[in-house]
């Protein structure tokens, strides 16, 4: 009996020692990519002093100031060689027609690149107006999720790009990205969108989509820092996102947002 | 070892071989075709950053028209155009600012061009300034009554216009429409507070009308050329034409 109980309390003490040793063994390679990420010396800077780390962008987007010129839409295209086709957009202005019976119309001619046109305008139209559209640059982005090589990725500025490099074109981000913000270059054959025009950006400038618009539409700033101006914008509207219920957090801002948009 | 080794039957071995080769090809193969910065700060290239941020830039910015064309952004700047960037008409300009004077900018004129944002659309926010071109001044450029770098409104009420509109509509469909009123009427300031007091002039003799339409005269531009000698010397020429409508 005595000698059955010893046998029993060993086992025990062998099992558990094993069990903290396995348990360590097992938590080793997390400890060590947890390290690996925290080191504080391994910070990206580009060749012109720029360190993304510094930043986080995100774009504002006044509603009732959009004019419907497409004038983002031309300064876009010209700024990142973007194919003067009209069915490649990285940016492009829609127009909604809410109707009294429920009904919305959208039209986009050409990505209104060359502007609207007015259309007979029926007695039921309740309220119109144009939305401007682009890349929601996601903190949760499906796009990057997807990609099976690793060649759209998320930097630390929060900017989703496109290594045109590596994509070898296989249109799963294009699918993936709900606002259909993504194309597939026809000379390139590799997945392009808008990247905030990060050229410009990492030199200090802001998007050429911001740059040209003539009513000051769009907002380009920083979304950490306290006196950004885009900061200003989020406090002062009534903010919306493009699809806020498939949990993209995007980082594209809507200023009175109407709720037919999607 | 012998025991070790002995554990396994033959076939194992020669297989563990293969595999191992295999292996050793995909660690080789993995190390050529994977670039070395991959995953150096996440699941990418890290020097994708930099080629990209390499880009070219084409929209220069205003602050570098500014440098040059101090005058004329000074203008814009001061105008309803104050917000509308150079390059939102101009075109890019990064090639012009770099190459100084050799690359040109577009200098659009058409109305096509300003009625990209002026045109009437209903679904334009209320207040931004637009106009209906099918009725607004079809046949004339928009630039050559607007200065694009200060627009403004027509200046409505017109002087003479708010109280004689009769008048103006009808001078409007005239051949006379380019001759302003103060060319006939000379209008003291005070006739805009007190008309009745302080009358405007009125042309007096048939000179006056000469001036213009006289043979003599050296300015044509398809004024109608009359000699005042022959032509009805009894009479004072708005006796039978109406200055506002002559044509009528």
């Amino acid at each position: 009996m005595n000698n059955d109980l010893q046998q029993e309390n060993y086992d025990r003490r062998k099992f558990c020692q094993s069990l903290l040793g396995s348990i360590a063994f097992l938590l080793l390679p997390i400890q060590s990519r947890a390290a690996e990420k925290k080191n504080p010396n391994r910070v990206l800077v580009l060749g012109n002093g720029y360190i993304p780390s510094d930043h986080y962008w995100g774009m504002g987007i006044d509603i009732s100031k959009c004019i419907g010129c497409g004038r983002c839409v031309d300064a876009c295209k010209m700024e990142n060689k973007v194919p003067r086709e009209p069915f490649f957009f990285r940016t492009w202005v829609e127009r909604y027609r809410i109707y009294e019976d429920d009904e919305t119309q959208v039209d986009s001619p050409e990505g209104a690149i060359n502007g609207f046109t007015t259309v007979p305008f029926g007695n039921h139209v309740i309220r119109s107006f144009f939305v401007p559209k682009l890349c929601n640059q996601c903190d949760n982005p499906p796009c990057v999720q997807v990609c099976p090589v690793g060649a759209t990725f998320i930097t630390e500025d929060g900017v989703i790009l496109v290594d045109s490099d590596y994509c070898i074109g296989c249109r799963y981000c294009v699918q993936a990205c709900p606002y259909g913000a993504r194309f597939i270059n026809p000379f390139t054959s590799t997945a392009e969108k808008c990247t905030f025009c990060y050229h410009r950006v990492a030199k200090g400038m802001a998007p050429a989509c911001v740059e040209v618009c003539p009513t000051q539409a769009r907002i380009f700033g920083e979304i950490r820092k306290k006196a950004s101006p885009l900061v200003r914008f989020i406090r002062m509207n009534n903010i919306g996102v493009l699809k806020p219920n498939l949990n993209t957090e995007p980082k594209v801002y809507y200023a009175d947002l109407d709720g037919e948009v999607r | 070892m012998k025991t070790f080794g002995n554990k396994f039957p033959q076939q194992l071995k020669r297989l563990a071989i293969v595999a191992v080769i295999l292996l050793a090809l995909l660690v080789f193969m993995r190390r050529i075709l994977v670039p070395s910065d991959f995953g150096t700060f996440g699941h990418f290239r890290a020097s994708a950053v930099e080629d990209i941020a390499l880009q070219k830039i084409q929209y220069a910015g205003q602050v570098v028209c500014l440098e040059c064309h101090e005058d004329i952004v000074g203008t814009k700047n001061a105008g309803y155009h104050k917000n509308v960037a150079c390059e939102v008409c101009h075109g890019p300009a990064a090639a012009h600012t770099a190459g100084e004077d050799t690359v040109g900018l577009q200098i659009p004129t058409s109305r096509a061009h300003c009625l990209l944002c002026h045109e009437y659309l209903s679904s334009r926010p209320t207040g931004f300034p637009q106009i209906v071109s099918e009725s607004h001044n079809p046949m004339k450029l928009c630039v050559s009554c607007h200065n694009p770098h200060d627009p403004r409104p027509s200046e409505a009420p017109k002087g003479c216009e708010a109280c004689h509109a009769t008048i103006a509509r009808t001078k409007s469909l005239s051949h006379h429409v380019y001759v302003d009123c103060e060319r006939c009427h000379t209008t003291p300031e005070q006739h805009k507070i007190n008309p009745r007091e302080f009358l405007p002039s009125k042309p007096k003799t048939r000179e006056f009308c000469g001036g213009c339409h006289a043979t003599e005269t050296p300015e044509t531009r398809g004024i109608l050329k009359i000699d005042m000698n022959t032509h009805g010397q009894r009479y004072i020429c708005w006796q039978c034409h109406y200055p506002h409508l002559p044509e009528g």
